[in-house]
């Protein structure tokens, strides 16, 4: 099976030219101008279009096994493969959580019956995510699993995160943190600050995060664990992952689409579609993240994908869950809100997140003849509209019903097979 | 006037159109019969997700004394806690057939969410720490029956207490500050919010400092669980820096008055007998809770004009 990719462009630091490029089974078999279809040849169209290598997405939540009426690694797959990601890494907060290789495995199997996106389950750093028994990080390891998290929480005990980071050291995996101290933040609902205080709801303190950010700063520092620091919402947190890498730890940090297009006074009307954890900050905040982002402060742009069943975003405030679709949106909020070049988008998308999760050998590679034909084709111009209804996800919680927003993908092909055609799923 | 959620919604006009309504339905509660037939024909549902004996009894006598039909509805906290869908309530109510939902939550924006799923008229009756509208209403037409004039002009009204978690200061403040009034709020830094940009208050620490500067004492309850969470070092500390004592009482300025939303906390904010102060107005409240309450239903719900008697 062939696919030829028609006029498009490859962008990478040092420019762009326009491209065709001929895919031969799961390898990029030749890039050029002009390029002849092949016999029986799936030929997909690049007009005006970037071909840029598929995206990877550091923080999904495919709430499978444990919350199929929300997401199923099936439609998770889905929506990821239709927002361009050929890669994913499933957050272990799932009922069972990813605590054992029998959930890995599961992980694993659902998303190749699938078949639309490379799923690669994360760990949980403790046991059941409960903060106080370490995984068995060896043998998870040894069944392909290289970040690790207890996202959803973050893990409490000092001693215990220290003991985790040495432990990890040596064996050379991620430790991703979802960084908040809980007793700050008990029963919160929104960010502290002047809209929360007027609203009388309770507030997420910008500290509680920063704390947390500062610990495994500098945990960090004294076992030299590779730490990746999971959604990034305030400006104090970039600071202090910009001081730690001018120090040259081995930090890596996300932030997320919603957190740089959408602030705290989006709570004014209520609306638990807008509750996220961490929460939506202040303009100050966002434009921290974007000056993080652009001088590679912050790694990677990561969806943080949490779909809720609709009825659950129909309760009260506190009742509703926290969480907000993302990866099919992702790219049209970034185009639409940044002002980061197409090679930044790029590697912002897919480079640096393939890098961090340990997929670099199959994603994030440079559209060159030999490499992986894990791809993404998309409209860096095109604007459009967000209709919940025509989402591929099983949930219709995303934030961005009425927002113009700019680039939109266009085919995905993951190992050779073009999965996404002119914004379709084909399975 | 379709809903009464939040009194910032509401403006100066409307306020003061909604005192002279509430004058009018105090002297309907003054006569022999204190009963009209304005409302007759229409339901009014009192759904009360968090518990409130006064507030729902007000509501239901202010509808009966308009002659309006009541429905109550009482959902546990546990029920809720359950993930009892609010929507679902609502939906199931309104095809009984309701005119108005009366709408009380422990969270703030629950009232406000239901105007999305409701064709009906919503009243808020509470909602966490961000509204108890009518409650402003009443307390608004309280000081203006006491001291006069139209509005609240020229009067010093201090908000004392917890009004980080209170729905009422945050209603309060708002009207007062409409009705032309200056308040200061008074607490401990914990019991106040954490962000006050753009609030129109002065902000004090010191009970003493302005007790014999007001024309209002306006008391907050402190819920007793407060000291568990640190917001303050003991109920007894708290009942010494900013419980209204007779020392305090005493100290107050000639003519002015004590006013609470109830109920009160004995010993703790109020550590003297109401009745032994000469301008305690908090039964007075109560009282004009039940006009304050008529006066919104018959806004929203009434032919306008004003009530008139059974032909």
């Amino acid at each position: 099976m062939n696919v030829l990719i028609k006029n498009g462009r490859i962008v990478t630091a040092s420019g762009e030219r326009l491209s065709d490029v001929l895919i031969s089974g799961a390898i990029v078999a030749e890039v050029g101008t002009n390029l002849a279809p092949p016999d029986g040849c799936q030929v997909l169209d690049a007009s005006g279009c970037v071909i840029s290598p598929g995206f990877v997405d550091l923080h999904t939540h495919m709430r499978e096994p444990g919350r199929e009426e929300a997401e199923t690694i099936e439609t998770a797959s889905r929506a990821a493969a239709k927002g361009g990601y050929t890669c994913v890494v499933a957050m272990p907060n799932t009922d069972p959580a990813q605590d054992t290789v029998a959930v890995v495995e599961f992980v694993k199997l659902q998303g190749e019956r699938a078949g639309l996106c490379d799923v690669r389950p994360s760990g949980c750093i403790t046991l059941g995510r409960l903060g106080e028994t370490l995984v068995p990080f060896g043998a998870l390891q040894a069944a392909g699993v290289h970040v690790f998290t207890d996202d959803g929480t973050g893990v409490q005990n000092h001693t215990l995160m220290r003991r985790a980071m040495e432990y990890a050291k040596d064996l050379g995996i991620v430790l991703a943190q979802h960084c908040e101290i809980a007793s700050m933040t008990e029963g919160a609902v929104m960010h502290e600050g002047s809209c929360c205080s007027h609203l009388g709801l309770p507030g997420w303190p910008a500290l509680a995060e920063e704390l947390m950010v500062y610990r495994d700063i500098e945990l960090c520092r004294i076992t030299g664990a590779r730490v990746h620091i999971l959604h990034l919402s305030t400006a104090r947190s970039v600071d202090l992952v910009r001081a730690a890498k001018a120090d040259g730890l081995p930090i890596t940090a996300e932030a997320t689409p919603h957190h740089i297009s959408l602030t705290d006074e989006q709570l004014r009307g209520f609306d638990p579609l807008f509750k996220v954890n961490p929460p939506l900050r202040t303009r100050d905040d966002i434009e921290a993240l974007k000056r993080g982002l652009k001088d590679g402060t912050i790694d990677a742009i990561a969806t943080d994908h949490a779909p809720h069943a609709p009825h659950t975003k129909e309760l009260a405030l506190d009742a509703a869950p926290p969480g907000m679709l993302g990866l099919e949106t992702a790219l049209g909020v970034v185009l639409a809100e940044t002002d980061l070049s197409l090679a930044e988008v790029i590697d912002r998308m897919s480079v640096a997140p393939a890098r961090i999760a340990g997929v670099a050998d199959q994603h994030g590679c440079e559209v060159a003849v030999g490499s992986p034909a894990n791809i993404t084709v998309f409209d860096p111009e095109i604007t459009w509209s967000v209709v919940p209804e025509e989402l591929a996800s099983k949930s219709r919680n995303t934030p961005y019903v009425g927002r113009t927003l700019k680039g939109r993908v266009r085919h995905t092909i993951l190992r050779g097979e073009a999965v996404v055609v002119d914004g379709e799923a084909k399975k | 006037m379709k809903h009464f959620l939040d009194i910032a919604e509401i403006s100066r006009e409307s306020l003061i159109e909604l005192l002279d309504m509430t004058a009018n339905m105090a002297e309907i509660n003054r006569r022999p019969v204190p009963k009209v037939p304005a409302l007759r024909g229409k339901v009014v549902a009192t759904v009360f997700f968090e518990d409130s004996t006064r507030t729902r009894i007000s509501f239901d006598t202010a509808a009966k004394r308009l002659s309006a039909d009541v429905m109550g509805f009482a959902a546990s906290a546990s029920s809720i806690n359950k993930g009892e869908s609010i929507r679902d309530t609502i939906e199931t109510l309104e095809a009984i057939g309701v005119d108005a939902f009366v709408i009380r939550h422990k969270t703030g924006g629950v009232p406000a969410t239901v105007t999305k799923w409701s064709d009906a008229s919503i009243i808020n009756a509470g909602d966490g720490a961000n509204q108890h509208p009518t409650q402003a209403l009443l307390d608004s037409y309280t000081i203006r029956e006491h001291f006069g004039g139209q509005d609240l002009t020229g009067l010093r009204i201090s908000i004392v207490g917890d009004v980080r978690h209170s729905r009422v200061a945050r209603s309060d403040i708002q009207a007062f500050t409409k009705l032309g009034a200056a308040v200061t709020i008074v607490g401990p830094s914990t019991l106040l919010p954490s962000d006050m940009t753009g609030w129109p208050v002065e902000v004090c620490n010191e009970f003493d400092s302005v007790i014999g500067e007001s024309d209002v004492i306006y008391m907050l309850r402190l819920q007793r669980e407060r000291m568990n969470s640190a917001f303050v070092p003991s109920l007894d500390e708290y009942a010494q820096r900013f419980g209204l004592d007779k020392s305090r009482a005493k100290r107050m300025r000639a003519g002015s008055i004590v006013m609470h939303p109830g109920p009160m906390n004995r010993g703790v904010e109020m550590c003297v007998d109401p009745a032994e102060i000469p301008n305690s107005l908090i039964l007075r409240q109560v009282t004009n809770g039940v006009s304050a309450r008529m006066a919104v239903l018959f806004k929203l719900l009434g032919a306008g004009g004003i009530p008139e008697d059974e032909g």
